[in-house]
């Protein structure tokens, strides 16, 4: 199943990364995916750089290991880049040939805006890879406790995520293994016309949709069997836990975004 | 069609940290017309090796032959759409792939991908249909409606239907009462025997294996770890339990009674009560001669 795509995966590892309070993680790139847009001066990204990369080899995951699972990305990067250097239209010209102008602003604008995006993107895949999907699930229900006052469903979005990551795999294998029984019966799914090949997938779906369905509905007499009514009044196996190292990094990130202002031009 | 399996090895996502070493250097010829049991512990590679008799897999290493059919790590196989006519799969839990709005158009389908006239697909249904032992007057309806056990069955129709001449089964009876088990694996024997086919056959069932195999291949770890005939191989009591598999009721029986009163009955695939009369007659000889 694994591509080489990263995003979304998770890497067990026991730093101290891992061991944050999910809430931490989320409040901290929540901030810092705000503040990346402040960065205005080569002195701000280079200091934002240096933080991204602490936290990144603070994670004792191998660099190479996450460059390489972004490679689907680098795409987006060097397409961004691209568009920036022939689009924007500032300062000296630099080269020109054939038809097209090159401005130096057009190269500054284009390191700055995909330079961006790369920190974005590690930044944020950092989460997933140092967070379980039921610890974000958690930490995201207990963010999002406050709009319970104005009758937000909490719990039941909450209970909603983890259910359908927790079947995500579970719907791949059965994909997987209903298409090779179909395939055995002479579907084609690789070759032949396109109409031939949209059709062959209305004998992986319906089979699919059936036990999809099934699973739902045995899931939740399940859940009622062992007593579930909703959310109010039940307790939770893992507590979340602000500890003084969640305290340390938060303040410590909180300087960091302070320093960038100073570094501001 | 002869199987032969030449050094096959297998790879899940090769060079990669979830590398998984399913098939190593297996090696083994099924005669055309064999009935073979394939056993092994959970994780032994049983699936992997079924999914290369039909092409879904390729070996990593190695060679695959399939009667003319060749299957080789780094040469695509043009044919594999007729490779997959001769060979019929029933996967485990077949009833979950079934789709259509009614049971006839359901058992049609294989046929239909293999491009079969419509004739001849008209003329196979309904002796499919009693070969499962399955009324004509349900075909029209929506599969869905059936029973668990009744939903297995048409889905093993739906195999059947392919006519195939190789007909590997992954653990058909899963999940099955008692009573549907053994009709099932009776069926699946009778058909073995009428038509002549090659039947492989994955099980845990020791009772089947000795029942309906002529040839046995216990897998360990992706390896082959004992080859032969059921009763030869169920001599061999603490080799198999060293890969946590039992001996059957029925050979476990008469091992006890050769320990208890030293008679020896060789198992010839006895009825019981003509496995009692043997064992009364034998008894009876040895209180004689004290």
């Amino acid at each position: 199943m694994n591509n080489g795509i990263l995003i979304g995966q998770y890497v067990p590892s026991d730093s101290f990364i891992h061991r944050l309070d999910p809430r931490t993680k989320i409040m901290t790139i929540f901030f810092f995916v705000i503040f990346v847009f402040f960065a205005n001066s080569t002195l701000s990204y280079a200091w934002l750089t240096l933080f991204a990369l602490t936290v990144t080899f603070a994670t004792k995951i191998r660099f190479i290991f996450i460059l390489k699972g972004l490679t689907p990305v680098w795409f987006l990067i060097v397409f961004t880049f691209l568009l920036h250097l022939f689009v924007t239209k500032e300062g000296t010209v630099l080269i020109e040939a054939f038809a097209l102008k090159i401005y130096s602003g057009a190269i500054i604008q284009g390191v700055a805006i995909s330079f961006r995006f790369f920190l974005l993107i590690l930044v944020t895949s950092l989460l997933t890879l140092t967070t379980t999907p039921i610890e974000i699930t958690d930490a995201i229900e207990s963010l999002l406790h406050p709009l319970k006052k104005i009758k937000f469903p909490v719990h039941e979005l909450a209970l909603m995520m983890s259910i359908s990551l927790r079947f995500i795999p579970t719907l791949m294998q059965e994909t997987e293994k209903i298409s090779k029984a179909q395939a055995s019966r002479g579907v084609d799914f690789r070759t032949g016309p396109l109409k031939d090949r949209i059709q062959a997938v209305v004998p992986l779906l319906v089979p699919l949709f059936v036990s999809a369905f099934k699973r739902a509905e045995e899931l939740a007499m399940a859940m009622e069997a062992r007593g579930y009514q909703g959310g109010e009044g039940r307790t939770k196996l893992r507590e979340l836990k602000m500890e003084t190292i969640d305290i340390i990094s938060l303040i410590t990130f909180a300087v960091v975004i302070l320093v960038l202002f100073f570094l501001r031009t | 069609m002869d199987i032969s399996f030449n050094q096959v090895s297998y790879t899940y996502q090769p060079n990669t940290p979830f590398e998984h070493h399913a098939l190593k250097d297996l090696s083994f010829t099924i005669p055309s017309g064999s009935f073979v049991a394939v056993v092994g512990h959970t994780g032994s590679g049983k699936s992997t090796l079924i999914q290369h008799l039909n092409g879904l897999l390729r070996p990593t290493a190695g060679k695959v032959q399939i009667g003319d059919y060749h299957l080789m790590a780094n040469k695509k196989v043009t044919s594999i759409k007729s490779l997959r006519k001769h060979v019929g799969v029933v996967f485990q839990y077949p009833e979950h792939q079934l789709f259509e709005e009614t049971i006839k158009k359901d058992i049609a389908f294989g046929p239909r991908n293999f491009n079969t006239p419509q004739a001849e697909i008209e003329k196979r249904i309904p002796e499919v249909m009693a070969a499962v032992n399955l009324p004509l007057a349900i075909l029209e309806r929506p599969p869905f409606d059936l029973s668990g056990g009744q939903m297995r069955r048409v889905a093993i129709a739906g195999v059947l239907a392919m006519d195939p001449s190789v007909l590997v089964l992954d653990e058909p009876t899963a999940g099955l009462d008692p009573k549907g088990q053994q009709q099932i694996m009776d069926m699946f024997y009778q058909l073995h025997q009428e038509k002549k086919l090659t039947t492989i056959l994955v099980t845990h069932s020791m009772e089947d294996a000795l029942r309906y195999a002529d040839h046995m291949i216990i897998l360990d770890h992706g390896s082959k770890y004992m080859e032969g005939r059921p009763v030869d191989i169920f001599k061999e009591k603490e080799k198999l339990q060293a890969v946590q598999l039992d001996l059957p009721e029925i050979i476990h029986f008469l091992r006890r009674i050769e320990e208890r009163f030293g008679i020896s009955i060789p198992y010839r695939k006895q009825t019981m009560a003509e496995l009692a009369t043997e064992i009364k007659t034998k008894l009876k000889g040895v209180s004689k001669h004290e």
